[in-house]
This record gives C-alpha cells, structure tokens and sequence, in this order.
C-alpha cells in the first residue's frame, strides 16, 4: 500500500497516493496525532464528482470533528467500508489508511501539492 | 468498586419493597378484563426492588455527584457559568405567574405578556435592535431562527441567489451547523495574526452569493475586533447582513452595543449573560432581536403593547411563522428580566467590567505558567494553550481531568479550534479574588507536575468517584441502557 508512485500532501494535512489514474486520499500522521483517538469517519458517496477543495468526508475525534478537503479534483470510485465499523485504524496506521479513491480528472493540480520533504517543513512551522 | 457505583438495578433484591398496601376492600378484577390480553406483557417490568431507605440513600448518592456553580467555580470558557440569583427563582415561582394557562385569554394574563413585552425592551436597548422574539428556546435556536429571518429578507426582495453563509475560523460550531440547518452553504474566512477576521480573506469572499455574516465579538478567542465597523461595511456593500452571536454579550453590557457595530440581527443566551440557570438542560432562552427592516419578519406572534393593554400581533404576512410552541421558555425570560431588575442598568455594566477584570487577572497570573498564544489584553475569557506542558507529554485534556482533583470544573478544551492544545477560561463577574486566588493556584501546581511529574496528570483524576473515562471507547462503543450494558 506504501508503494504508491507519487504521494503528494496538502496544506489541510490530507496525503495522496497516486497509482495509475487512482489517487488515494488519507489524512497524515501529523493530522491524526493532533486529531487524536478517531471515533467516527464519514465516508463521501460513491461516485461524488468532486472539485479540488470540497469537502470529501469528516473525521470526528474525542476533541474535535473535522471535515477533510480532497487534495484534488475527481470521482469517488472507491471508500474504505471498513472505517465505518473500525474508526480506530486510522490512529493505528494514518499513512497508509486510505479513506477514499478518487479517478484524477487533472493530474496537473497534483503538482501544486507537496512532496514529503515540503510537507515536513511546513509541519514543522506549524508547530 | 465503591458501592456507590451499583447500578439501582443491581442493587434490587427479589421480594424487598418501600411500601406496604392496606389489605383490598373491594372485589379484584383480573386485569385481563380490564385491558385487552394483547396489550398486556408477557413478563412483568424490570423495575428495581429495594427498601426505601436504600432508595433514598441512591439518589442522595448521585445528587452528590451533581456540580454546578452552586458547588463550586465553573470556568467553562464560552459558556458565562455566573452565580444564578435564588431572586430569580422566587419571582418564577410566584402564583401569578405559575398558575397561568398558556390558552387563556390575554386580559387574564396581562402581567405575563408585560413581562415578555418589557423584556424584549431591555434587551433591545442593551443589544441597540428595534425589537425582539422571545420564542427561539435557546442559542443554537436563536441562530437557527436569525438566519431564517436573513433568508427571508433577501427573498422578500427578490434577492435568491444568496446561498452562503460566511463563518469565521473562530466561530461557535453551532454557527456553521446552524446555517446548514438553514439551507445554506458555509464558507469560511480565517483569522489573522491578531486573532481578528482577516480582512482580505472577508473581501475575496464577501460576494453576492453571500446572505451574511455570523460573528461573536468578542470573539472565541476573548478578543474584540477591532475593525468591527469596517467589517460590517464590506457585508452590507455586498448586499449582505450581519449575524451576532450573542454568547460572549457578557463581556459588553453597557459598554458597546451590537447595534452600534452595524450589526443587523443578534441573539442572546439569557442562560449564560442574564443568570438563568444553565447545563443540566437549563431550560435556555435565546431571544432574538432585529434592526427596524428587519422587524416584519420576526416569529408571530409578536407581543404589542396598545398603549392600554398588552396583546398577542398574528397579523404579519411577512414573519417566518412561529418558532416555537406559545410564547417561548416563559419563566425563564422571567427570571432573566429579574435580573435585569435587580442589576439596574449600571449594575449590568459593572458586571461586564469585572467579567472582563476577572479574566484579565487570570490571564496575568498564569501567563508565565502556559503560553498564552494571543497576549493582549483580554475581554471575559482567556485562552490559553498548553502546548508547554506537551513538552512533557501533557496535555490540556490531562490538565483539565486533574483540576477536577481540586474540586474545579474544567476549563473549555480544544476550543476555539485555531489554538492547539486550547484551554479557554471565563471567570465570570460573579466569583471573588479568594476564588480566583485559589484556582490559579492549582492550575500553577498542575504546571509543575507538568515538568516533574506528568504521569500523575496523564491518570488524572485521582480522587474522584469515577477515575479517567476511556472517552474514545465510549465514543465507539456507547452503551446506552442498562439492557446494553448487562449484555456487555
């Protein structure tokens, strides 16, 4: 699950994995560590058409419930079922729990994402 | 585990029983001539059976566990826990008042209707509207019902392109809850450096797209914006409106006015600013008030006053209708409009200035103790962040379950969102310095446990009746009956 050819990070602490026209959309370390224990995830509707921006799901934690932004553009081809019942396991492992499968309709705004070594700096200036 | 901890359930025995029936005098009817055989159960209820003394001893057990700011200080940021005058309650309780139907007709209850008529006037030269709803039951209703009125507004001029509603990062989570209730889109605009909306974010979204604006000021953060006027004329350029929540009203009473800020709908939480009681279901009173253009779309009924008696308007084809059943959480408005009574118009500024002088004294003699990430002088509450103590692995959640050790409630945790680690703390005008003295004392001992000791903070509290709770857990996996929790 880790190999994906590009993965790419937001400025809302939401990762993208690229595998062929699939991207993977999950929420990072980072998000999740100050998220805390996650209780409850909701899931987009399959087959959601939506923009870069728009808001692709919520997580709720015992702090706090946050919406999470899609990183991209594209189609909701895919959701991970298995948060609903165990909400729990993005805690476990954040970087490779995805939520949601979207087809690219415009790989170009993947370039307007950060690679892992941007990312890290721009945690580290948010702390 | 204590014995306090049983269940009511579990304590039953089979057979005990807290009364005791005079022998039957008359012939005994089985109950399957009396009632249908299928609606009768097969199995008789689950009731507890226990002796009364054991009764009396389990209630008065849990009724200990209660706290509120009759127990103790309450510094639960956002919410304004001030001291409930007794006052209050004897006006609520007089006859006069009780033993009214809400069905009878208005020359019978002239004196209540004066009540809500004079209570609406008050709290619309404190807040600078026209005139005010006492229908909506409390604050989240009141938004609810302003961005109704919004909505009707616009449409009233044909103005239906209008679909959001823009929310600052700062904002109440019940502001953008409820603008989606409402039918809108929620949009949301940052905070700057200052904590104060930024206002180039407020430009590039302030379109014709937009209904209005909700803003508390001051704001979650206990700031007030300062570019309040400039604000309030990028919405109305654009053809917008502003929402005020009123939940932090506690900090301005007789000092500024929302009116007097431009803006043009407001609610108030009688629950926190006007001292009727709060939590454990309250009833709240979220009254909502209105400039002059507005006043045609208020909830119906509205109460006039002829200028002989009082009476109930019906006849407003522009209203959103009725918001509520009768005439709102009558006594409560009673209790707030004691309260204003008693306060005088001087007496409610002089709580605003020691709910703003509280928080300021807490501000200034904890800041060396937490980092205070906006460190400017504060209005009624104070926000720190404990992002110190995370240093050692604390956190505000573990600093909150701790001050519970000291028989406080907790401060408000992890709000407002744009500060990590928030703990948010409203004094209120109504605790001494010995109280304050007290508490700020034990939050500077829980930041040396911090430093020398933080795995007593993380298994906080030690010593209440109920130690840490597995929030998470309860989250997943809420049991909710005792049925449920038999099965577990």
């Amino acid at each position: 699950m880790n190999d994906f050819e590009i993965k790419k990070y937001s400025t809302e602490h939401e990762w993208v994995g690229v595998d062929g026209d699939r991207a993977y959309i999950g929420i990072t370390e980072y998000a999740a560590n100050s998220l805390g224990e996650i209780v409850y995830v909701e899931l987009p509707e399959l087959g959601n058409e939506l923009n870069a921006g728009d808001v692709l799901g919520v997580v709720e934690s015992v702090k706090a419930a946050s919406d999470i932004y899609s990183p991209i553009s594209g189609k909701v081809v895919e959701v991970n079922e298995e948060l609903t019942d165990n909400p729990e396991i993005i805690n476990e492992d954040p970087e490779n729990c995805w939520i949601a499968v979207l087809e690219i309709s415009d790989p170009a705004q993947l370039d307007e994402l950060m690679d892992e070594k941007e990312y890290e700096e721009y945690c580290a200036e948010e702390e | 585990m204590k014995t306090g901890t049983l269940t009511i359930f579990e304590k039953s025995r089979p057979g005990r029983k807290a009364y005791s029936l005079p022998e039957c005098d008359v012939p005994k009817t089985p109950l399957s001539e009396l009632i249908p055989e299928r609606l009768l159960r097969d199995t008789p209820p689950g009731l507890p059976e226990v002796s009364e003394v054991d009764a009396v001893r389990h209630f008065t057990e849990l009724s200990k566990r209660n706290y509120g700011v009759d127990s103790g200080f309450y510094p639960l940021g956002s919410c304004t826990m001030k001291y409930n005058p007794k006052i209050n309650e004897e006006a609520a309780r007089m006859k006069g008042f009780t033993q009214i139907h809400p069905y009878e007709p208005e020359e019978s209850v002239q004196g209540c209707l004066e009540v809500l008529y004079k209570t609406g006037e008050m709290l619309a030269e404190i807040t600078g509207m026209e005139k005010f709803s006492l229908q909506p039951a409390a604050g989240a209703h009141g938004e609810l019902c302003g961005l109704m009125i919004m909505k009707a507004w616009h449409e009233s001029r044909s103005d239906t392109a209008r679909k959001k509603i823009i929310v600052p990062d700062s904002a109440h989570g019940t502001n953008p809850a409820s603008a989606a209730v409402a039918g809108f889109e929620v949009v949301e605009v940052k905070s700057d450096e200052n904590g104060w909306i930024d206002l180039k974010s407020l430009r590039e979204t302030m379109t014709e797209e937009v209904a209005g604006l909700m803003l508390t000021n001051p704001n979650t953060l206990g700031l007030f914006d300062g570019n309040i006027l400039e604000i309030a004329d990028i919405v109305h350029e654009k053809g917008g409106l502003l929402y005020y929540d009123g939940a932090n009203m506690n900090a301005i009473m007789g000092i500024t006015r929302p009116g007097d800020m431009g803006f043009d709908i407001v609610h108030l939480n009688l629950h926190k600013t006007f001292s009727t009681p709060h939590g454990g279901g309250g009833p709240g009173s979220g009254p909502v008030g209105v400039v002059k253009k507005l006043v045609p779309f208020l909830p119906k009924p509205v109460i006039e006053y002829s200028g002989k008696s009082y009476y109930l308007d019906y006849d407003r084809p522009l209203s959103i209708g009725r918001v509520k059943s009768f005439y709102g959480n009558f006594t409560v408005v009673l209790k707030a409009y004691a309260y204003m009574l008693s306060m005088g118009p001087e007496g409610l500024r002089q709580a605003s200035e020691t709910a703003v002088l509280n928080a300021n004294y807490i501000l200034k003699k904890l800041k060396d103790d937490y980092l205070l990430p906006y460190d400017r002088v504060c209005m009624h509450e104070v926000v720190f962040s404990a992002l110190k103590q995370k240093e050692y692995g604390v956190s505000a959640l573990d600093i909150a379950k701790r001050l519970l050790d000291f028989g406080y409630h907790p401060p408000t945790v992890y709000f407002p969102l744009i500060v990590k680690e928030a703990l948010m703390i409203e004094p209120t005008e109504t605790e001494s310095k010995e109280t304050l003295d007290r508490f700020i004392s034990a939050m500077k001992q829980i930041a040396k446990e911090a430093e020398t000791n933080a795995e007593y903070l993380k298994s906080a509290p030690h010593n209440t009746v109920v130690s840490r709770l597995d929030e998470a857990r309860a989250a997943r996996n809420p049991v909710l009956n005792e049925m449920s929790r038999a099965a577990e």
